[in-house]
């Protein structure tokens, strides 16, 4: 390449990030993210689903200064009281604010997704991407293995291993993750099938990386992005199934402001006030739909296999 | 789009090894399959069977009580061959199994198969009717939404598809219960019939609307049929989502061959067009869909039935766990999980029947 096509130092950043001749892999990869956020903001319905999720990381992380307690204070006398200027949200049957509760439930619900996710992923991307690198009867057994949990139906399996390892948050985020992992292992399997023969594997292992180099910095990098797609798409699922737990009392315990417990004891006081079970019932409704809404965007840009 | 599930049996397609010439494929195919069913079974088995050792509850004690000497703890305990090594349990476990033993149920004190045939009618009830409430709205939402692809009426469909995956099971039944039950009164409340028909009808199928028509008790069927309303809706929301969205892409793809475009250059109809060329492929591709959705059904159950006092396999599940009744929830576990795995595989062998090009 010679210095006549490359373009006049530009001045503005978006000149620095739309320019055809990035002068580092800095520069590359700056790019790389402002074009895929080009297009990514481009798509209102991903752009609806981004503030979603904004939101509700601002709100958990400000939910000392937005709220006047920690959501678990009694205050009997101001029991069920509907909503009103005080109490945006109504009371519950302590007469704790449901405002309050359903901001600092934002917390465990953040808390839920992203342990379920920070477990789900190593293991899906280690199970898959060794089955497909090395193939043979590793392959075979590794694989028949992520069948077998691919085939259980989620829910009744994660209520199988909490009625075994008791209610609880912690173990409801166990048996999630344990209900969660093998669709990564699959997808990161399919990935690395279709690179394993490709050129620059083929060098690295002519230059002797080992099979673990080759894994983590040649073929991993390469499936995060089918990974994530599917990682958002599969929050909501996993903040309905954390909601069912709750709900069915097999989850966070009370006095935690656990969406879902919410709505179950919500449930006693349905007929006449509503609002204990039906506004953390809307929560759990917006914030998987944000999850859904983002990761349909984010597929349309990571990746384009998708299709239209 | 096609992203979720589709059928799960890859891992044997990727590594075509050389056939030898003299076993026919037909036999191969059908050897792979029940290697496939038995070693999924196996597997299926496997996990409920170390879920049941994991659960911190003593069994003998269960049993026992607490006040039993030593000598009959160790009775039980021998008895229910705690002390053999834990492979020969398992392959204990699962020859029960294949003979329908599931154990007793501590709740209902009796066997816990038994349990599950008294309840499943109720599940069965609902299931299909949710089934075909989604495909009903579902089919045509995809088509439409196809058709008008990046028009109002595709993102309408897409928010109504959003709004079905992510939507509370639960919460919906409760907010529906609310509205049409306790303020509207529109329809009758949970459970699968009013108090005052129960048991007149006789026992037959289990499934009372069959029932009650078979025997001419028509206001039976009427309330039966009321009764079913709210909760297959809500059960069918998800069922809705998801086949409107397949249908869709499924629907996009086949819009984009080449055939139609044919029709249109012929001049046809763009009714006909949609409909007898485009949308008759989509039909055997739904096949695999409606499969897929029966058995998330099953699934989805779970919950609908604890809101609407549905006295099916989802709400014996929930019950036996509050009851730490752990053999009713492996065995219901078990049995769900085995009729998850086989409405997969029926509609997968369906599909390829119907479908000559999935045979290659």
């Amino acid at each position: 390449m010679t210095s006549a096509n490359r373009p006049e130092k530009s001045t503005g950043l978006r000149a620095w990030l739309l320019s055809e001749t990035p002068e580092s892999i800095w520069q590359a990869r700056c790019q790389r993210f402002y074009l895929a956020w080009l297009s990514f903001s481009s798509n209102p319905i991903a752009m609806i689903g981004l503030v979603i999720i904004l939101t509700l990381l601002i709100l958990a992380i400000l939910a000392p200064v937005i709220t006047s307690g920690d959501g678990t204070s009694l205050n009997l006398p101001n029991r069920l009281m509907p909503p009103s200027a005080e109490h945006w949200f109504g009371t519950d049957e302590l007469g704790r604010d449901i405002f309050d509760r359903i901001i600092w439930g934002s917390r465990i619900t953040l808390y839920i997704v992203g342990l379920v996710g920070i477990t789900v992923v190593p293991i899906g991307l280690l199970i898959g991407t060794v089955a497909g690198y090395l193939g043979g009867w590793v392959d075979t057994v590794l694989m028949r293995f992520t069948d077998i949990f691919l085939a259980f139906p989620r829910l009744i399996l994660a209520l199988a291993f909490v009625s075994a390892l008791g209610p609880g948050l912690e173990n409801a985020v166990l048996a999630i993750a344990l209900t969660t992992w093998s669709p990564f292992a699959r997808i990161a399997r399919a990935e690395t099938l279709t690179i394993r023969n490709s050129e620059h594997i083929l060098a690295a292992r002519v230059q002797a990386a080992s099979t673990s180099r080759i894994l983590l910095y040649h073929i991993v990098p390469l499936c995060i992005s089918s990974v994530i797609v599917r990682l958002t798409l599969d929050m909501a699922g996993i903040i309905l199934i954390a909601a069912g737990l709750g709900f069915l009392g097999l989850g966070a315990q009370p006095p935690l402001p656990e969406w879902g417990a919410m709505i179950s004891t919500g449930r006693q006081y349905m007929l006449d006030q509503w609002w204990v079970a039906a506004l953390p019932g809307i929560a759990i409704l917006t914030v998987s739909m944000g999850f859904n809404l983002l990761g349909d965007g984010l597929r349309d840009v990571l990746d384009p296999k998708s299709g239209k | 789009m096609v992203t979720t599930k589709t059928t799960k049996n890859g891992g044997t397609g990727e590594n075509p090894s050389p056939s030898s010439p003299t076993i026919p494929p037909v036999v191969k195919k059908l050897a792979n399959f029940f290697f496939t069913v038995t070693l999924t079974f196996i597997g299926l088995t496997a996990i409920t069977f170390i879920i049941g050792r994991v659960m911190p509850a003593d069994p003998v004690l269960a049993i026992v009580g607490d006040r039993a000497s030593q000598e009959t703890y160790d009775l039980v305990y021998h008895k229910l061959g705690l002390d053999k090594p834990l492979i020969q349990q398992y392959l204990l476990y699962l020859w029960q199994i294949l003979q329908g033993d599931l154990g007793k149920s501590i709740m209902t004190s009796r066997d816990v198969l038994d349990d599950l045939i008294r309840f499943f009618p109720a599940t069965l009830e609902l299931a299909p009717i949710a089934t075909i409430i989604g495909l009903f709205l579902g089919v045509p939402m995809g088509v439409l939404a196809a058709v008008n692809q990046g028009r109002w009426i595709d993102h309408v469909v897409r928010i109504v598809g959003l709004f079905g995956y992510s939507v509370p099971i639960f919460w919906l039944g409760l907010m529906a219960l609310l509205v049409f039950y306790a303020r509207l009164e529109w329809l009758p409340g949970p459970g699968r019939i009013e108090v005052f028909y129960d048991g007149i009808v006789e026992h037959r199928t289990g499934i009372i609307l069959i029932d009650s028509a078979m025997q001419g008790e028509w206001d039976i069927f009427r309330n039966a049929a009321a009764h079913l309303v709210l909760p297959s809706a809500v059960l069918a929301t998800y069922a809705l989502a998801y086949i409107a969205r397949m249908t869709r892409s499924f629907m996009l793809d086949q819009l984009n061959q080449e055939f139609v475009l044919t029709a249109r250059v012929k001049g046809l109809s763009e009714l006909s067009v949609i409909w007898r060329h485009a949308f008759k492929n989509v039909l055997v591709q739904l096949i695999t869909i409606i499969g897929l959705t029966y058995a998330s059904l099953l699934e989805g159950s779970v919950l609908t039935e604890t809101i609407f006092a549905w006295p099916g396999i989802g709400q014996y599940i929930t019950q036996s766990l509050f009851n730490a009744d752990m053999n009713a929830v492996i065995g219901g576990t078990v049995v769900v999980g085995i009729g998850f795995v086989g409405i997969n595989m029926l509609s997968d062998m369906l599909y390829r029947f119907v479908d000559p090009r999935a045979r290659v």
